[in-house]
């Protein structure tokens, strides 16, 4: 989230897509709550079904699964028609004024400029900003430039390999072309009538989001699509710049092959509205488990270190090659600021290596930097099961995750842990994946063949252990354990430590190809089998290794000492720190994560005292776009930072996410973690792989061709896999419902079904299915029906409802079912033989956004019969 | 609040003569407001409810619907009733209400029942089921309106929910209202409940556009101390059944009002015939006891 669970209170209007936060997040959704009762906001909620969260909303309007880029587009479209923007914000504050390079296209038929079809990548260098100056009132001759460039036949194949050629011959054999560089003095134009300028370039590609376009792709009426445009809007009508927005959203909008570019649809509208670094504004993903923002901060990813720090790859030969392709340099208008906060980059990287490996990380040796493994290729979820499918991964650690259940396309999974040497599970119950070899269809003598030895680990279950969870809004809280684990079950910690310990103890006994980076990793905690979570927590805040003296204020942080936060760290090897986001939260003060300060002066719920938020205990994150361009804040009643002429700093109830004395007069962009210092509409250089702006993308799985260029439906770049168990359906082979997945507030994920209680609440497995489609195929509520995708099949029991409407895609009628995903073949009621024991991910294919390598969970094909 | 003060007994089921604590302040009547329009369904107050009173799960069957079970039972007093509507100008709503006792004022359970003690209903409102005393005859299932008190074929007691008079008791809130993460659901005095409850229904009316949105307090039974926020209060029906007016059967009224009473001056009037029958005919003499007659053995059988 930008903002916080307890801002949403600040809200005028919300816009809940992509998510159904009053099952999935019912806590967090009082908020929301509130702001209706207190505030009068509106709630609108978009969604294949009406919700629980749809019970409350003022307005629902159903969508086709996987059409959100259409509809929020569309409403991109209408906020710029209608002038239902913040102008001053838009130039100010985003990169609608940039002008964008010749030779860049719009994918009007569905492909960007660059595109090489053969490798389905795309050569990203026309997507960037024109190098020049302030071309404000210039637009005659961009015109003709921009006439020019829009009449050239736009065919990426034949300029995209002879730029490419160029490149080559200029590297060093085997060596990849430099990388194409932002240039630091941007070209703009302040009137946006520069036919290439961002703002124009933005009206043109959601020019063709038309209602009757919208209408046609996502199945909303039109009158229904424009009165959410109208309402959503509503709070720009008039010029009003006081009103705040916020949009609220979770793994909805994720789990599509196109999920990144959803989002940015999403953050570009609230951009435009002038939404984001305000209260009750911003962009706000709810995390769907207590720590997934902490597991996401401290790398639980493969493409990055924590905090953020892009992973080495390969042709990072040494440190310094590394540390100058990942730190960015400002990209501006030469006339504006920008702090360009990743410029600390090396800082935040040293520090980290230093933590990692001491004293063996020294400035002779690249801070060890050798050590770090360089990721050649992607190894995303999807791709680990699909390597051990092919036989490559030989074994596996599960660790609070179960994942035959996660899936996608769980068979695969199961069939991959066949070909697996061992598998270790570490869990509270026996789950799916520890008893893989007892799945549905194995027959005894096939359990025979499988040699794949599994160990069980007893772990400790959430109540057992101390620790923080960091939330969706980035408070990163301490709790404690309720009671100690039972019997023999141990902590997290303590099994990896010993884990970890033997594993150095044979790498020191036995040597290895590569020790050191084993050997030489510090592990100073005072049990070293079982480090406290408190110590680790201290150790990723940081210290000083040196004494240290900030110029600027003349504090001294004393060798030893814990550092106060971020602005502290040295790219000299003088301070140390596990992740820089979380430094500021353990200083010489104590335990910030563990305060509960209950005082919140505003009354904006800021709550400084209560635990502590990265960065540096911001609430609000990109807050200085919550002011004027003088410094002002856009809504008197609703305060966060305000430029403080007298003081010539930045003061205010949250902490300012700014640099602090950074005057106004100066213009620098509040978006200090992007080079330009603006927000960006039009993402540069594929920093978003499949496309500056978003474009509409079918599912990998449609049931239509993509009305935009139905020559080219889905994601030109979307990363689907190849083995015997990827298989896709068509409308052509009979798939033509489409299938979204999710879970119930009775239920969490792949646990409650062993809890009396939650089986209590909801008993057994079951498809919602609208009631048409019902009488249509002759299923009556509570028949048993089966789900089948070109994957596998799925059986339950039929849910009728209203609540989720037949609807017209293309002008055909077309049906969605859902399949809460909670059931497998472990569990009360699989044990009393209450459900068919098969996963709801059996019928999800692995098709991946390029971006996030999140799988396409939601919207695909399946057939429905009554059994 | 002390224990004293709120759970001072105010009626008590079967129970002749005055009762103790009658009468007391109306500023403690307590009350439960339940906005059905803020509720979510998520059904943390009928996990909190079970958890607190330390009920027995029992198994469920899947039922077409995102409810619980089709109706409270002796083990679950606090159920959502969910049910998907279509409006006339074709628009869904998917309403929510948490059925459980509404303590009415004029509790027709506590009218019905016969067991001396078996029901209170205390001076702030709360109607309790005393199973100690309660001999299973079940009037009380017929004497209520919206059929809430559940039969225990095991322990041949019913029960129902007691607006955690227990935690009430101590000053704290229910265990339903604790859990409520929307706040959908508000704990309070009838008086302050009632003003939120107005206050609620019109914004609803101005602002959200449900203009025939309103306040449940039925006053067929003298108004209840859980009382709800409809979208649509001319049709409380919709909301999983909530009876329209509601009202206690004239045949336990008239037990309660007319024949109970009726039995009481048939018995006052039975002891003043006594004392009349004393003053006029004076004390029951004693009648010398006629000595059994030994039967005299026929003397001409006994030698033959």
């Amino acid at each position: 989230m930008t903002n916080g669970w307890i801002d949403i209170k600040n809200a005028d209007m919300m816009l809940v897509m992509g998510g159904n936060p009053a099952e999935n997040h019912p806590c967090g959704f009082k908020w929301a709550v509130e702001a209706k009762r207190t505030r009068n906001a509106k709630l609108i909620v978009v969604d294949p079904r009406f919700t629980r969260t749809a019970a409350v909303a003022d307005l629902f309007v159903q969508i086709r699964a996987g059409s959100d880029i259409a509809f929020l587009g569309g409403m991109i479209n209408y906020a710029l028609a209608n002038n239902r923007i913040n102008k001053e914000y838009l130039v100010n504050y985003t990169n609608a004024a940039f002008v964008v390079k010749e030779g860049f296209k719009l994918p009007e038929d569905g492909l960007y400029s660059g595109f090489d079809s053969e490798k389905q990548t795309y050569d990203k260098s026309t997507w960037n900003y024109e190098e020049g100056g302030d071309l404000t009132g210039k637009a005659a001759a961009g015109a003709t430039m921009m006439a020019a460039a829009m009449h050239a036949p736009a065919n990426p194949a034949k300029t995209a390999p002879a730029a490419k050629g160029a490149a080559a011959a200029a590297a060093k054999p085997g060596a990849p072309p430099p990388p194409p560089m932002l240039p630091p003095n941007v070209a703009y134009d302040l009137s946006l009538e520069h036919p290439r300028c961002v703002y124009q370039l933005l009206k043109k590609q959601y020019s063709r989001y038309t209602p009757e376009m919208v209408e046609r792709i996502t199945g909303i009426p039109k009158d229904q699509f424009l009165k959410a445009a109208d309402l959503f809007t509503s709070i720009r009508k008039d010029g009003d710049t006081k009103k705040v927005g916020t949009i609220i959203y979770a793994v909805g909008w994720t789990q599509h092959s196109y999920g990144t570019q959803i989002i940015r649809t999403a953050a570009m509208l609230q951009l435009l509205l002038g939404n984001i670094g305000r209260a009750g504004g911003g962009m706000n993903a709810l995390r769907g488990h207590s720590n997934i923002q902490g597991a996401t901060d401290m790398a639980g990813i493969f493409d990055i270190l924590p905090g953020y720090l892009k992973v080495p790859v390969p042709n990072d030969k040494d440190w310094d090659t590394y540390v100058n392709r990942i730190t960015p340099k400002a990209a501006k208008p030469k006339e504006w600021d920008s702090f360009n906060y990743w410029s600390n980059t090396p800082k935040f990287g040293v520090s980290l290596l230093k933590a990692m490996y001491g004293d063996a990380a020294t400035k002779e040796n690249g801070w060890a930097f050798h050590y770090l493994p360089k990721v050649d290729r992607r190894y995303s979820f999807a791709d680990i099961w699909d390597d051990m499918y092919k036989g490559k991964v030989k074994g596996l650690f599960a660790f609070g995750m179960n994942g035959v259940m996660i899936g996608p396309d769980s068979q695969k999974n199961i069939d991959a842990l066949k070909k697996a040497d061992f598998l270790v599970v570490c869990e509270i119950y026996p789950d799916e994946t520890s008893d893989f070899w007892k799945s549905p269809g194995i027959t005894a003598e096939e359990q025979k063949k499988i040699n794949t030895t599994v160990y069980r680990l007893p772990g400790a279950g959430f109540a057992e252990k101390d620790g923080t969870f960091v939330n969706s809004a980035r408070w990163l809280q301490w709790k404690n354990a309720a009671v100690p684990p039972p019997g023999d079950a141990k902590l997290d910690q303590e099994i990896l430590a010993r884990i970890f310990l033997k594993v150095r103890e044979l790498y020191q006994k036995e040597g290895g190809k590569f020790p050191d980076a084993i050997l030489k990793a510090t592990w100073s905690y005072t049990n070293p089998n079982n480090p406290s979570l408190a110590e680790i927590a201290k150790e990723i805040n940081g210290k000083a290794i040196a004494d240290i003296t900030d110029e600027k204020t003349q504090t001294t942080i004393k060798a030893g000492q814990q550092l106060p936060g971020f602005a502290f760290l040295r790219d000299d090897g003088s301070t140390s720190s596990g992740n820089w986001l979380y430094c500021g939260s353990w200083t010489e003060a104590g335990a910030l994560i563990q305060r509960r300060g209950t005082e919140d002066p505003s009354g904006l719920g800021i709550y400084p005292n209560w635990g502590w938020s990265w960065p540096m205990n911001r609430r609000v994150m990109y807050n200085r776009a919550s002011c004027d361009l003088s410094g002002k804040p856009w809504d008197p009643s609703r305060k966060q930072v305000w430029w403080n002429e007298a003081a010539g700093k930045w003061v205010g109830n949250d902490v300012p996410d700014f640099k602090p004395d950074s005057n106004p007069k100066d213009h620098m962009g509040p978006f200090i973690m992007n080079p330009e210092g603006v927000g960006r509409l039009f993402v540069p250089l594929g920093a978003v792989a499949d496309g500056p702006f978003p474009e509409h993308y079918e599912p990998f799985e449609s049931p239509i061709a993509n009305p935009l260029h139905p020559d080219r439906s889905n994601n030109p770049i979307v990363k689907k896999f190849k083995t015997a168990m990827d298989k896709f359906g068509t409308p052509a082979d009979g798939f033509n419902i489409v299938c979204t997945t999710y879970r119930l507030t009775e239920h969490y994920h792949y646990w409650t079904k062993n809890n009396p209680m939650n089986v209590q609440l909801v008993p057994e497995p079951f498809v919602e299915i609208p009631e048409e489609l019902a009488q249509e195929k002759g299923i009556k509520g509570g028949d048993k029906v089966k789900v089948t995708s070109a994957r596998s099949e799925y059986i339950a029991k039929a849910m009728l409802t209203k609540r989720i409407r037949p609807m017209k895609i293309d002008g055909k009628t077309t049906y969605q079912i859902g399949i809460p995903i909670h059931w497998g073949y472990k569990g009360i009621a699989e044990d009393e033989g209450k459900t068919a024991k098969t996963p709801a991910n059996l019928l999800t294919p692995t098709v991946l956004d390029p971006n996030a390598h999140t799988p396409e969970f939601k919207g695909f094909l399946v057939k429905l019969e009554k059994i | 609040m002390s224990e004293r003060t709120v759970l001072q007994t105010q009626q008590i089921s079967g129970h002749p003569g005055p009762v103790p604590g009658m009468g007391t302040q109306r500023d403690l009547e307590v009350c439960k407001l339940v906005d059905t329009t803020t509720c979510i369904g998520c059904k943390a107050c009928e996990v909190a409810c079970v958890e607190w009173n330390d009920m027995p799960f029992q198994p469920t069957m899947f039922d077409n619907t995102y409810q619980t079970m089709p109706e409270t039972n002796w083990n679950y007093w606090n159920l959502i009733k969910f049910r998907e509507h279509q409006r006339e100008d074709g628009t869904l709503m998917w309403l929510m209400r948490k059925d459980q006792c509404m303590h009415c004022a004029d509790p027709g359970c506590l009218d019905a029942c016969p067991a001396d003690g078996a029901i209170v209903k205390y001076a702030n409102g709360i109607v309790d089921f005393q199973q100690e005393n309660c001999i299973g005859c079940e009037f009380c299932i017929s004497g209520c309106p919206f059929n809430i008190p559940r039969f225990n074929p095991a322990t041949k007691k019913v029960y129902k929910c007691t607006l955690c008079s227990d935690r009430v008791g101590q000053g704290l809130e229910p265990a339903c209202i604790k859990a409520c993460p929307t706040g959908c659901l508000h704990f309070g005095t009838k008086e302050d409940m009632k003003m939120l409850a107005e206050g609620r229904a019109k914004q609803l009316r101005d602002v959200s556009g449900f203009k025939d949105a309103g306040v449940y307090d039925p006053e067929g039974v003298g108004g209840t101390h859980v009382i709800y926020v409809l979208h649509d209060a001319k049709n409380p029906e919709l909301y999983g059944g909530l009876p329209k007016n509601p009202s206690v059967s004239f045949a336990y009224k008239a037990w309660k009002s007319f024949f109970k009473p009726l039995g009481l001056i048939g018995a006052t009037l039975g002891f003043v015939g006594v004392v009349f029958h004393y003053v006029f005919e004076g004390p029951k003499r004693e009648q010398p006891e006629v000595p059994p007659r030994k039967p005299e053995a026929p003397a001409g059988r006994k030698g033959a």
